[in-house]
């Protein structure tokens, strides 16, 4: 039996799309260009065929998305993933709040933060430090943002440069994005 | 952004992302292949969706790319609260609202929606890209701006 998963959890469920994905065998050549600069672990996953409808917009999005959370220096890729994990809460991407808040879970060898997060959402209560980079991300993630400078202090306050806190800016944006392809094409299945 | 801060440094760091992001911005507002989704909807609904997030500079800009796409039939769609008279062009306009206000009440039965006045499917991820992008962008320029006003 197939079910929908309603609630946060960091078992990675499957995502069947809404709409009928790009067919491989008949994929145009931009198509299969734009699939190309994906990585994918086994072959190309519903969600990137489902993509592929908007070939111009996925050969861009994947390498701007990899560079945001993987690219060097600047703010940690664990709090780059909490600040994709607000954004998620927020906008209620239960599979993209799946993979990151995992991915949170393996870099940091931790799992009370993103239960904390997954059982209280926005009201979570966590360490003075990742509360600011959580606060932050979600106040950036509603529309329209309600993001104050008072809360970009709190992220000089912790400690974080600048190139930190764009880093920041950027994750969470890039998951105001994510999110909205993720959430509103499809929806997120028991594996 | 005064030249030299930490956060132009920064910034520059960061000047691929940039890139990139103003690539995006021509992938989804003035795509080579526009689909089912004219130029002139697009921008429309891109000033729409600023309007909504509160962020009249790029509001403006997109207004540009109306004027400058010169439809007059979808140049109006840019200020919420406004419809289209066609059932087609309403839906696409009713899911571009909740993609930017409400996008977590996303559900399959829109998607149905769209489809049963006639929006294909690709059209439907064109759609989902535009408000994902725009989205996006108000985001980054909201959080610079609050970055830049810092220290």
């Amino acid at each position: 039996m197939s079910e929908v998963v309603h609630t946060f959890t960091t078992t990675i469920p499957r995502w069947r799309p809404y709409v009928v994905p790009v067919d491989l065998a008949t994929a145009s050549e931009q198509q299969r260009a734009a699939m190309q600069v994906t990585p994918s672990n086994r072959g190309i996953s519903a969600y990137v065929l489902t993509l592929a409808h908007d070939p111009e917009s996925l050969a861009v999005r994947s390498p701007l998305f990899n560079l945001i959370m993987y690219g060097r220096d600047g703010l940690a890729a664990s709090e780059r993933e909490l600040g994709a994990v607000a954004a998620s809460v927020v906008n209620r991407c239960v599979y993209c709040a799946a993979v990151h808040g995992s991915r949170f879970n393996s870099l940091t060898k931790r799992t009370d933060v993103i239960e904390a997060v997954f059982t209280n959402g926005l009201e979570a209560i966590l360490d003075d430090h990742l509360q600011v980079i959580f606060d932050f991300s979600a106040r950036l993630s509603t529309t329209p943002p309600a993001v104050t400078a008072a809360d970009a202090q709190a992220l000089a306050g912790i400690g974080l440069d600048d190139l930190e806190c764009l880093d920041l800016v950027l994750s969470a944006a890039i998951f105001g994005w994510a999110n909205r392809l993720m959430h509103t094409l499809g929806e997120p299945m028991k594996a | 952004m005064r030249p030299g801060s930490a956060l132009a440094d920064a910034l520059a760091k960061r000047a691929e992302i940039l890139r990139l992001s103003q690539a995006a911005h021509d992938a989804v507002l003035v795509p080579r292949e526009a689909g089912g989704l004219s130029h002139g909807l697009r921008a429309a609904l891109a000033a729409r969706m600023a309007r909504l997030n509160r962020c009249p500079a790029l509001a403006r800009h997109y207004d540009t790319l109306v004027a400058h796409a010169g439809e007059p039939t979808t140049a109006p769609l840019a200020e919420p609260d406004t419809n289209a008279t066609d059932g087609r062009t309403a839906e696409i306009v009713r899911h571009a609202d909740r993609l930017t206000v409400a996008p977590r009440e996303a559900t399959r039965a829109h998607v149905d929606a769209l489809r049963e006045a006639g929006v294909a499917d690709p059209d439907i991820v064109r759609l989902a890209e535009l408000a994902a992008f725009v989205n996006y962008q108000v985001r980054v320029i909201a959080g610079i701006a609050l970055l830049g006003g810092m220290r």
